[in-house]
């Protein structure tokens, strides 16, 4: 059975559609990404299966049930971080346990494994305004990550980090995923993040939302767990198959990046 | 630091090093390279506290330097004769009037008399005010109607509503104590309202992801995201109760520091009116001292601006 289905979903703001006929099946442990051109509502989808807003129409099983509301069985990773400043990046995790009642005492041992999990140890005390973006978003991800979730959300978590931070979080990202088994839906609009990070990657249509294709993505004997020994980084982003995933995926946004610029013209005009 | 400089300044400095280079060049050499956390402050060698010391003195002199400025000039403007001494005597003999006021115990019974009214009121309006913002900000339906209505009475000098309070309260020390939870509430309540209603959606979205109850998401989330906003209130409120306190006394008093001042004035006592007026604006500064102190507690968190 598969971990998440989305069955004919769709959600409507009044006048607006946004998203349409969304059918969408998750296996356990996997890493999906979804990938539009903006204003697409992949966030939206996100919600939806965080449990922060409910369809218009179909459908949304987590493990055969319908999802009726937040829960802390899926954990969300925002955009913008959402640390607490007042706390630090010891307390910050903490926060995610303080909701699942683990006792005080394991609650500091549990934060500090995860903050040493994604490789912020010795910066326990520090708060957020003291840590760089990227260290921001470790936090983040350790906090959901802390309370054991099956399911990890991720809101284009490395969109507002600079280029290098971004590739070296998105390893980090991968090796993470392969240590916990966690099943990931991540939601980008950067193609080569997509290419990089999916087992399968979801294209999105615009307005109104729709899955348009979703693309299997396989690098031959890509590590599966453990340490790594197939093609990764720099390596694995100019192979030449890489390339032919990325131009694929390319192909099938472009039509549609038009077409969104197309409707934004429009309605500005008006 | 770059290795091309640190090889060239031997070479131009020959026989008497600087102090300060020496340590510059032969400070990173046994160190190893790659230091494990980048940016850690504990193994900087602490500052040296003589130094400190003297930093700290010119601050305080900076800092002070106006103020002298402006008593010297309170002291040599009337002995010149730029200024009338009756109406403008030397701060000097404010000061022995002071001293006079102090040691016949009447400046304690009158600042005594004057601080219960205002920290009273003060204390209540504090009590009242965060809850109800609280509450208003969070029903943003509610704070949307009331909103406006707010605004009217925030802008309604408090002052303007003494006769009104006198009328309704009489002339004791209700009125007054309610004259100023009257006008120390505004500015909580308003800030109070805009603290909540600011609160960063982002945090609020992620407490809402984790199934937390509206009153966790309140204790977690947006009380301690709130209080800085809350304190600004806080501060504006405390300048404000003695503000009004002051003119509340000035109207039908028996003591505190308004009726100190008024009298004295009445009575021709110039020195002991100017003394009266020095202990309001030292007791003002304290208080915003205090406030200011508490403030930075419950806010280290903060980015330092």
């Amino acid at each position: 059975m598969a971990k998440i289905v989305f069955e004919g979903v769709r959600k409507t703001f009044g006048d607006f559609t946004a998203l349409d006929g969304i059918d969408l099946e998750i296996e356990s442990g996997e890493f999906l990404v979804v990938v539009g051109p903006s204003g697409c509502g992949k966030s939206t989808l996100l919600d939806l299966l965080g449990g922060l807003s409910t369809p218009t129409a179909g459908r949304i099983l987590l493990d055969g049930k319908p999802v009726t509301g937040p829960g802390l069985d899926r954990g969300i990773v925002f955009q913008q971080y959402a640390l607490l400043p007042w706390r630090t990046a010891l307390g910050n995790v903490e926060f995610g346990l303080e909701a699942t009642g683990v006792p005080r005492r394991q609650r500091k041992a549990r934060a500090r494994e995860f903050l040493d999990l994604v490789g912020l140890s010795g910066f326990e005390d520090r708060h957020p305004h003291q840590l760089s973006g990227g260290m921001r978003q470790r936090v983040a991800i350790a906090r959901s990550l802390a309370y054991d979730p099956d399911v990890l959300l991720m809101d284009e978590p490395f969109a507002a980090l600079d280029a290098q931070t971004r590739e070296s979080l998105q390893d980090e990202l991968r090796r993470i995923w392969q240590r916990t088994g966690k099943t990931v839906v991540f939601i980008t609009h950067g193609i080569e993040e997509a290419v990089y990070l999916g087992q399968k990657v979801a294209v999105m249509t615009s307005r109104p939302g729709r899955i348009k294709e979703i693309v299997p993505v396989a690098f031959g004997e890509r590590p599966g767990t453990g340490t790594a020994s197939g093609p990764q980084g720099e390596e694995l982003r100019s192979s030449p198959e890489f390339a032919r995933y990325r131009h694929d995926i390319w192909t099938l946004l472009h039509d549609e990046v038009a077409r969104a610029q197309q409707l934004e013209k429009e309605e500005a005009s008006v | 630091m770059s290795t091309g400089t640190d090889t060239a300044v031997p070479a131009v400095l020959p026989a008497p090093p600087a102090p300060a280079e020496e340590v510059r060049g032969s400070a990173p050499a046994p160190r190893p390279l790659p230091d494990a956390a980048p940016g850690h402050a504990d193994g900087r060698p602490a500052r040296h506290p003589l130094r400190a010391l003297g930093r700290r003195l010119r601050a305080l002199a900076l800092r002070s330097a106006a103020i002298l400025a402006l008593l010297a000039l309170w002291e040599t403007a009337p002995r010149l004769g730029l200024a009338d001494p009756t109406f403008l005597p030397p701060v000097s003999e404010v000061a022995v009037a002071w001293w006079e006021l102090l040691r016949d115990g009447q400046l304690g019974q009158h600042t005594w008399a004057s601080l219960v009214r205002s920290f009273g009121g003060f204390g209540i309006a504090v009590l009242v005010a965060v809850p109800l913002g609280l509450l208003i900000g969070w029903y943003r339906p509610v704070a949307a109607l009331l909103g406006p209505l707010l605004e009217v009475f925030r802008n309604t000098a408090a002052l303007a509503l003494l006769p009104v309070f006198v009328l309704l309260l009489g002339i004791g020390e209700t009125s007054k104590v309610s004259i100023v939870v009257y006008a120390c509430v505004w500015p909580i309540l308003l800030n109070t309202i805009s603290a909540v209603g600011n609160a960063d959606p982002t945090l609020v979205r992620l407490a809402r992801s984790m199934d937390l109850s509206t009153p966790r998401l309140f204790q977690k989330v947006i009380l301690p995201a709130s209080v800085p906003a809350v304190f600004t209130g806080i501060r504006l409120a405390g300048a404000v109760s003695i503000l009004v306190l002051v003119a509340a006394e000035m109207i039908g008093a028996k003591a505190g520091l308004g009726y100190l001042i008024n009298a004295s004035q009445f009575n021709f006592a110039i020195p002991q009116m100017y003394a009266g007026i020095v202990t309001i604006s030292a007791i003002g500064v304290a208080f915003n001292q205090l406030l200011v102190t508490i403030e930075r507690r419950l806010s280290t968190w903060r980015v330092p601006s």
